[in-house]
C-alpha cells in the first residue's frame, strides 16, 4: 500500500461568482486538493445570501456559514480571489478552457488595514448597493461588516476632491488613484458559472404599484430592514413616515408564476414571506399580517414543520388569491386588491405596507457571456453533462433554496473535476 | 518546548497613539525575548521583518496588531506557529482614549495609576508569549492502513448515480444492494418525471441506462443482495462486513447498553467491567466493535443511498377516505405498480379505472399533506394523472390538493399538465370517500370550483409519503461506542440530514455522506443529484484523511487530540460526549481514539477530568497557561483594583461577532480578556477554577446557540458546555463563591450589537457581588 500525499493532478478549475454556491464549489473542489480560480464581480464575496438576515426555517444568520466558508478559503493554498472582476469570454474546450478576466480597480491595494480613516474624510456618498440603495454610503466604502476581503473600496464615481483627501488620509499608502484595470487570462480544465440570481424588477409589475407608492416595497427590502447592518438598523418600519407598521400584506409571486413577467416559480418566495413574518412578529407581537398566495410551496418536512408553526399564529392569515390591484389610500396606506379564489369574494384590504415577494431572475438572463453555454427560455443555464467541462451551479441553474444550491454546487464540483481528468 | 519566540508590535491603526509601546515592549524585554515594533507589519517591509527572523529559527511568532480574520494571508510562515494578538479589535477600537485617558506625563510615573487600555494590552502579550511557549507546529496523523475505495449503501439511482461519479475520477466503487437487482424503486415505475429542461413530459425512467453504465464501469463492484452487517473502524480505513439479508452473524453490529441496563437493581451505576458483561450478554453471538472482522473489507469512506419505503396508512386516522375499507383507494404506490404492470385497472374488479381522483391532503380541518410528502408527492399524483390519460382517451384525472408543490422548474411539468383537458385540478378539502354501487364518491368543500363538490371515480389515489429507512433501522450499521445509527435523528424526522444549511452534507458521522430519499423526498432528479455531491464528500473525505488533515469545519487542520493514557481513569467521558463518535472505549473503559473520524473540536479535552487530551496547538496547558498570565490587580497594588475577568470565547461565531462590535468602536468592558476557543465544548472546567483561584472576579462564556436549531458548527459543543456550567455552580458554592460569577451566553454571530451589553452587564452584576475574596491568595 502507497500513500501518495501529493494533490491530485490535472489542471484548474474556474469559478464564476463568490456566492454562496460559488463559494461551496470553490471549497469543495479545493479541499479535494484542485486549484480554483474564484471570480466575483462585486468589491466583496458572500453574494445575495450576504443580504440575508436569517436563512429559513432555522432562522440563522447567514453570516455564520460565511464566516466559515471564509475561514476555510483562508486555510486553503489552492485558491486564488479575483473581485470586482468579470469573465469577459471563455475559449476553448472541455479540459482546457482560456478564460479572459477583467479586473476593475479598487483604487485600494492590499496596504489596506481597513483603518476607516478614508472613510471618515471622504465626504460625498453613493447608493449603497449591499443595502439595495435604501441609504448612501460613502464614495469609499467597507461593502459590509463582514465583507471578504476586509478591504475598503472608492467607488469609481468618487469625485477627485475626495479621492484625494482619502489618499492624503492613509497612512498606508493603501489608495491607489492610478490604478487602472487589468485583463488577465486563465487556463483552465473547467469552468463552473455559480453566477445566481438578482431580484425580479418589481417595477415591471404595473399592477402591484412599486416605484409609485412609498410604502410598497420587496422581500430583499425588508429582508435589509430587518438586518442590524442594514439602513434601518434592523427595525422593520414603513418607508415613508418611518411608522411601525400594524398590518401588512404580503404579494405572493410577483412575477413569478406569470407568463408576462417570470414563467417559473421561483422557489424561495413562499418560504421567504413565511420567514418575514417571523421577523415582524418579533418586533411588533400585534400586528397582523396576511399573505396572499397561489400554493403555500413549503415542501419537505423541515419546511412543512415552518409553516405550521407560523399557522399558530392567529395574526397571521393566509388567502389563496393573487394580489390584483393596489394603489394608495391616506396617510400613505395601501389598499390592496385580490379575489379571494375559494370563497369567490373579492377581498379590498387597505394596510400600513406592503410586501411583494418578488423572485429570482438568473443574472446571466440580459448579460450572457461569450463562452460555450446553453441557456433555457429564461436564462439559467441549461447543463449538459456528458459533455462536461462547463455548469452552470445553484441559482445559475435553476431557483433553489440554500440548501438545494449547496447540493447542486457540491456536486458541480465533482463535475467539474470530472472534466479535468481526460 | 524550546520553541524560539519573537515578538512583533505592530503600531498602525491607531495602536501606536493608544498605547505605550516603550512600556509594552518591556514584557519581552524582560523575558529576553527577540521583538520588534513597525507601524506597519502587514506592509512587505514588515513581513519582510518577521520572515528574516522566522529563516533565522524562530519558530513561535506574536504578531501584536490586528485580528487573526485579516491579513492571514499576509502572517503564514511556514514551520512556524503564529499567534494573533488582537490589540486592535479587541483593545483599542473598542476602548476608546476619551473615555479612558492616557496617563499625563505625572501620572505616567505612578505605579498605581489605572489604565485599562495599557493594561489589557499587556495582558493579551504576556497571554500569546505563554501560549507560544506551550504549543507545538502540528504535524499530520496518518492512518496504519488506507484504503481508497468507495462503499455505495444502496442501488437505486441515488445510489447508482453516486457510484458512477466517483469512479469517472478513478475511484473504485462497491455498490451494496439488499434486493436481487440493482434499480431501487426507480425501476418499478412506469415512468419517471423529466430530469432535464424543458422539464415538461414523462420520460422512460433512467434506471436501464444506469444500470448499464455501472455494469460497463470496471471499476464498480456490484453486491446485490447483500446488505452491512456491520462499519468499524474509521474514515479512509473502514472495515466492512457484509452478508446476506436477514441472516445472522457474529460480525452483526452490537447496540450499546441501553441506560437501564447500566444500573443495579437499587439504581447504582455498575462499574464499567460489570456494564461490560452486561453488554456482552445484551449482543450475545456478536463480536464487540474492536473486533475487526478478519475477512472484512476495507474502505475509505460511504454514501449513504438506502432509500425510503412507502408509508404504512393508519386506517384509524384515514378511516374517512376509506383507507382500510375500500379496496379501490390505493396508495400512490400502489397506483404506481398497477401502472406499471399495464393499463390501470380497478383492484377490486379489474375493470377500467377510467376516471381516478388523486387526493394530495388527507384533509381533517388542515391543509396538510400526508406525512413524509415533499414536492415529489405533488409532482406524482400529476405524473399519474398523466397515465389515465395515456391509457383512456376518454379518461379524466382529478387532483384535490391543498397547495400544488411543484416549486422552481417544476412548474413547467405542472403547466403542461395544465394543459391536458382531461386533468381537473383544484384546491380543496377532502371530506370523505365512499362507496357508491360499483363507484365510489369523493366529497370535497371550499374549492374552487364551488363550496362543495362531489366527484364519482373508478378509483382514488392517496398521495402518500416516503418514509426514510432510517426510521426503521440504523441502516448504516457502524461499530460505534456511541451507537449502529446517525445520532439526533429525530430532529429530522428520521431521515439521515443535515442539521445545517449552509453544509448540507455535514452530520455528525465523518466520512458517511447520506443522499436521494434517506435525506428528504426528492425527485428522481434531485436525487442524482444530491449523489453526485454525496460522491465528492466522500472522495473529499479520502483525500483528506491520505493527508492527515481534518474535513469540515476545520479542513486542513493537521492537529488531532493526544492522549496521555497512563493517567486515564476510564470514566468515558470523552467517549460519550464526542459529538462525532470517534472514540470508542474498551472492555475497561479506556478510549480507543479514531483520528479520522475526528473533526477537531476538542469537547474530548473539555470533557476530560483528568486533563489528558490535547492538541499539538491547542491544549490544557495553552489556555491555561494563558489564564495565569493575565495580572489580577490586587490591594497590594491599587487602592481600588479594577475587576478582572476572563471570557472564553467560541472563535466560530461569538468571536468575530466580537470583532465586528471592535470595528464599529462599540464599547466593551476593558476588564475583560478575551480567549479564543475552538469550540465551547472544548472549554475544561480547570481553567474556569484556577482564574477563580487566581483572583479573577468572573468567567464567562461566550457561545452558540444551541437547542434543535443549533448553530453549534461542532453540534453539542455550546450545549455540553451549557451542562457543565450548570454543574460548576455547585463547585463553587462549596467554594463559598457566588455561581453568578460563572456565566454562559449563546450569541449569534449577527448578535455583535448585544456584546457590549451583555459583557457590561455581567462585569456589574458581579461588581455589585463584590471582589473575589481569592483575590490576592
Amino acid at each position: 500500500m502507497t500513500i501518495d500525499n501529493a494533490a491530485p493532478a490535472g489542471g484548474s478549475i474556474l469559478v464564476v461568482g463568490g456566492g454562496i454556491s460559488g463559494l461551496t464549489t470553490t471549497l469543495e473542489a479545493a479541499e479535494v486538493g484542485y486549484e480554483v480560480f474564484l471570480v466575483e464581480k462585486n468589491p466583496s464575496l458572500g453574494g445575495r445570501v450576504s443580504q440575508l438576515n436569517q436563512y429559513f426555517p432555522k432562522l440563522c444568520p447567514p453570516t455564520c456559514g460565511l464566516e466559515i466558508n471564509y475561514r476555510r478559503l483562508k486555510d486553503s493554498k489552492n485558491i486564488k480571489v479575483f473581485t470586482l472582476a468579470e469573465v469577459e469570454k471563455v475559449e476553448g474546450a472541455p479540459g482546457n478552457y482560456t478564460a479572459t478576466i477583467k479586473i476593475s480597480p479598487r483604487y485600494v491595494n492590499e496596504h489596506c488595514t481597513c483603518c476607516g480613516e478614508c472613510e471618515k474624510v471622504c465626504e460625498g456618498e453613493i447608493d449603497n448597493e449591499y443595502n439595495l440603495g435604501m441609504n448612501k454610503s460613502k464614495a469609499a466604502y467597507l461593502p459590509n461588516n463582514m465583507a471578504f476581503p476586509q478591504r475598503y473600496v472608492l467607488s469609481p464615481s468618487i469625485n477627485p476632491e475626495d479621492a484625494k483627501k482619502c489618499a492624503e488620509a492613509c497612512k498606508y499608502g493603501a489608495i491607489d488613484l492610478e490604478m487602472e484595470a487589468k485583463i488577465i487570462t486563465v487556463n483552465v480544465g473547467a469552468v463552473v458559472w455559480a453566477t445566481g440570481w438578482t431580484p425580479y424588477d418589481a417595477t415591471k409589475i404595473d399592477n402591484l404599484g412599486f416605484g409609485k407608492y412609498q410604502n410598497v416595497v420587496t422581500n430583499m427590502m425588508l429582508e435589509r430592514m430587518a438586518a442590524k447592518n442594514g439602513p434601518t438598523a434592523g427595525k422593520i418600519m414603513r418607508p415613508s413616515d418611518e411608522k411601525a407598521p400594524a398590518t401588512i400584506a404580503f404579494a405572493q409571486c410577483a412575477g413569478s408564476r406569470d407568463e408576462n413577467h417570470l414563467s417559473y416559480c421561483s422557489y424561495i418566495c413562499c418560504m421567504a414571506s413565511l420567514k418575514h413574518a417571523t421577523y415582524i412578529r418579533e418586533q411588533y407581537p400585534d400586528a397582523k399580517i396576511t399573505i396572499y398566495y397561489i400554493d403555500l410551496r413549503t415542501p419537505g418536512y423541515k419546511y412543512e414543520k415552518f409553516y405550521k408553526q407560523l399557522k399558530e399564529d392567529k395574526n397571521v392569515f393566509f388567502v389563496k388569491g393573487k394580489v390584483a390591484e393596489v394603489s394608495e389610500a391616506s396617510n400613505g396606506n395601501i389598499t390592496v386588491v385580490a379575489e379571494d379564489a375559494v370563497t369567490g369574494e373579492k377581498k379590498r384590504e387597505t394596510v400600513d405596507m406592503l410586501v411583494l415577494a418578488t423572485g429570482m431572475a438568473p443574472s446571466l438572463a440580459d448579460n450572457k457571456p461569450q463562452a460555450d453555454l446553453k441557456f433555457n427560455a429564461e436564462g439559467f443555464i441549461v447543463n449538459d453533462f456528458e459533455k462536461g467541462g462547463m455548469f452552470g451551479a445553484g441559482c445559475a441553474n435553476k431557483p433553489a433554496d440554500v440548501v438545494s444550491s449547496n447540493q447542486n454546487a457540491t456536486g458541480m464540483a465533482l463535475k467539474a473535476i470530472q472534466s479535468l481528468r481526460r | 518546548m524550546g520553541n524560539k519566540l519573537g515578538v512583533y508590535i505592530c503600531t498602525g491603526c491607531g495602536i501606536g497613539e493608544a498605547i505605550d509601546i516603550e512600556k509594552l515592549s518591556e514584557i519581552p524585554e524582560e523575558e529576553l525575548i527577540n521583538f520588534k515594533t513597525h507601524s506597519c507589519f502587514c506592509g512587505q517591509e514588515g513581513v519582510d521583518i518577521i520572515k528574516k527572523d522566522v529563516e533565522g529559527g524562530t519558530n513561535a511568532v506574536s504578531i501584536v496588531g490586528c485580528s487573526r480574520r485579516v491579513n492571514f494571508d499576509v502572517f503564514k510562515f511556514d514551520g512556524c506557529v503564529v499567534d494573533r494578538v488582537n490589540i486592535r479589535e479587541s483593545v483599542v477600537w473598542p476602548m476608546s482614549r476619551e473615555k479612558y485617558p492616557a496617563p499625563t506625563e505625572e501620572e505616567k510615573g505612578k505605579e498605581d495609576f489605572i489604565d485599562p487600555i495599557q493594561m489589557a494590552a499587556e495582558d493579551y502579550l504576556r497571554m500569546s508569549i505563554a501560549r507560544l511557549e506551550k504549543v507545538k507546529v502540528p504535524e499530520p496523523y496518518k492512518p496504519d492502513s488506507f484504503s481508497r475505495k468507495i462503499l455505495v449503501m444502496g442501488g437505486g439511482v441515488t445510489g447508482m448515480t453516486a457510484a458512477l461519479d466517483a469512479a469517472k475520477v478513478g475511484f473504485e466503487v462497491t455498490i451494496v444492494e439488499k434486493g436481487a437487482a440493482l434499480g431501487g424503486y426507480a425501476a418499478k415505475l412506469r415512468k419517471q418525471m423529466p430530469v432535464k429542461d424543458p422539464f415538461e413530459s414523462l420520460i422512460p425512467t433512467v434506471v436501464d441506462d444506469l444500470v448499464q453504465k455501472v455494469s460497463a464501469e470496471p471499476k464498480i463492484t456490484v453486491k446485490t443482495g447483500t446488505v452491512v452487517a456491520r462499519i468499524a473502524g474509521q474514515p479512509g480505513e473502514f472495515t466492512v462486513t457484509f452478508k446476506n439479508p436477514g441472516e445472522k452473524i457474529e460480525f452483526d453490529v452490537p447496540f450499546p447498553l441501553p441506560d437501564e441496563m447500566k444500573v443495579d437493581e437499587n439504581g447504582k451505576e455498575l462499574d464499567n467491567e460489570a456494564q461490560h458483561v452486561k453488554y456482552q450478554e445484551y449482543n450475545k453471538g456478536k463480536k464487540d466493535i474492536l473486533t475487526l472482522d478478519p475477512n472484512g473489507e476495507l474502505y475509505g469512506a460511504v454514501v449513504l443511498a438506502a432509500g425510503w419505503r412507502p408509508v404504512e396508512l393508519k386506517s384509524a386516522e384515514l378511516a374517512h377516505l376509506g383507507v382500510g375499507s375500500i379496496p379501490d383507494v390505493v396508495t400512490n404506490d400502489q397506483f404506481e405498480q398497477i401502472a406499471a404492470k399495464g393499463k390501470i385497472v380497478r383492484p377490486s374488479d379489474g375493470k377500467e379505472a377510467k376516471n381516478v381522483v388523486f387526493i394530495q391532503s388527507p384533509g381533517n380541518g388542515s391543509d396538510n399533506d400526508f406525512d413524509y410528502c415533499g414536492s415529489v408527492t405533488s409532482m406524482v399524483s400529476l405524473k399519474q394523472a398523466k397515465y389515465v390519460r395515456e391509457d383512456y382517451a376518454d379518461g379524466k384525472a382529478y387532483i384535490i390538493y391543498q397547495h400544488m408543490k411543484t416549486p422552481g422548474l417544476q412548474e413547467n411539468f405542472y403547466k403542461s399538465m395544465q394543459q391536458d383537458p382531461g386533468v381537473f385540478m383544484t384546491k380543496g378539502e377532502v371530506v370523505g370517500v365512499s362507496q357508491s354501487g360499483k363507484g365510489l364518491l369523493v366529497d370535497a368543500k371550499n374549492t374552487l370550483l364551488g363550496e362543495n363538490l362531489q366527484v364519482k371515480a373508478d378509483m382514488v389515489v392517496l398521495a402518500t409519503g416516503m418514509v426514510p429507512v432510517t426510521v426503521d433501522d440504523p441502516v448504516v450499521n457502524l461499530a460505534y461506542r456511541q451507537g449502529p445509527g446517525f445520532r439526533d435523528n429525530a430532529i429530522y424526522d428520521g431521515y439521515a440530514d443535515s442539521n445545517f444549511i449552509c453544509f448540507p452534507y455535514e452530520t455528525q458521522r465523518t466520512g458517511i455522506y447520506a443522499a436521494g430519499c434517506i435525506r428528504r423526498s426528492m425527485t428522481i432528479e434531485e436525487s442524482m443529484e444530491d449523489a453526485t455531491g454525496a460522491a465528492l464528500k466522500a472522495i473529499q473525505c479520502i483525500e483528506s484523511a491520505n493527508r492527515g488533515v481534518a474535513v469540515h469545519p476545520r479542513s486542513g487542520d493537521m492537529t488531532f487530540p493526544d492522549f496521555f493514557f497512563q493517567r486515564c481513569t476510564q470514566c468515558k467521558r470523552c467517549t460519550e460526549e464526542c459529538p462525532f463518535g470517534a472514540l470508542d472505549d474498551d472492555a475497561k473503559g479506556t478510549p480507543k481514539p479514531n483520528p479520522t473520524r475526528c473533526r477537531r473540536c476538542g469537547t474530548c479535552m473539555g470533557a476530560c477530568p483528568e486533563r489528558i487530551i490535547g492538541f499539538a496547538d491547542y491544549n490544557i496547558d495553552s489556555i491555561g497557561s494563558q489564564v495565569k498570565a493575565i495580572k489580577v490587580p490586587s490591594e497590594d497594588d491599587f487602592d481600588e483594583p479594577p475587576l478582572r475577568f476572563i471570557c472564553l470565547i467560541c472563535e466560530n461565531d461569538a468571536y468575530p461577532a466580537l470583532d465586528i462590535a471592535g470595528m464599529n468602536r462599540m464599547d466593551i468592558a476593558p476588564e475583560v480578556r478575551f480567549i479564543p476557543v475552538r469550540c465551547l465544548g472544548s472549554v475544561n472546567v480547570i481553567w474556569i477554577k484556577d482564574a477563580l483561584a487566581q483572583g479573577m472576579d468572573g468567567v464567562m462564556l461566550l457561545g452558540c446557540k444551541h437547542g434543535d436549531n443549533y448553530q453549534c458548527h461542532f453540534v453539542k459543543g455550546s450545549e455540553l458546555a451549557s451542562i457543565r456550567m450548570k454543574k460548576i455552580g455547585d463547585a463553587l458554592s462549596s467554594l463559598a463563591l457566588e455561581p453568578e460569577r460563572v456565566a454562559m451566553h449563546e450569541i449569534g454571530i449577527d448578535e455583535y450589537d448585544k456584546l457590549p451589553k451583555i459583557i457590561g452587564e455581567f462585569v456589574e452584576m458581579v461588581d455589585a457581588l463584590g471582589p473575589n475574596p481569592f483575590k490576592g491568595f
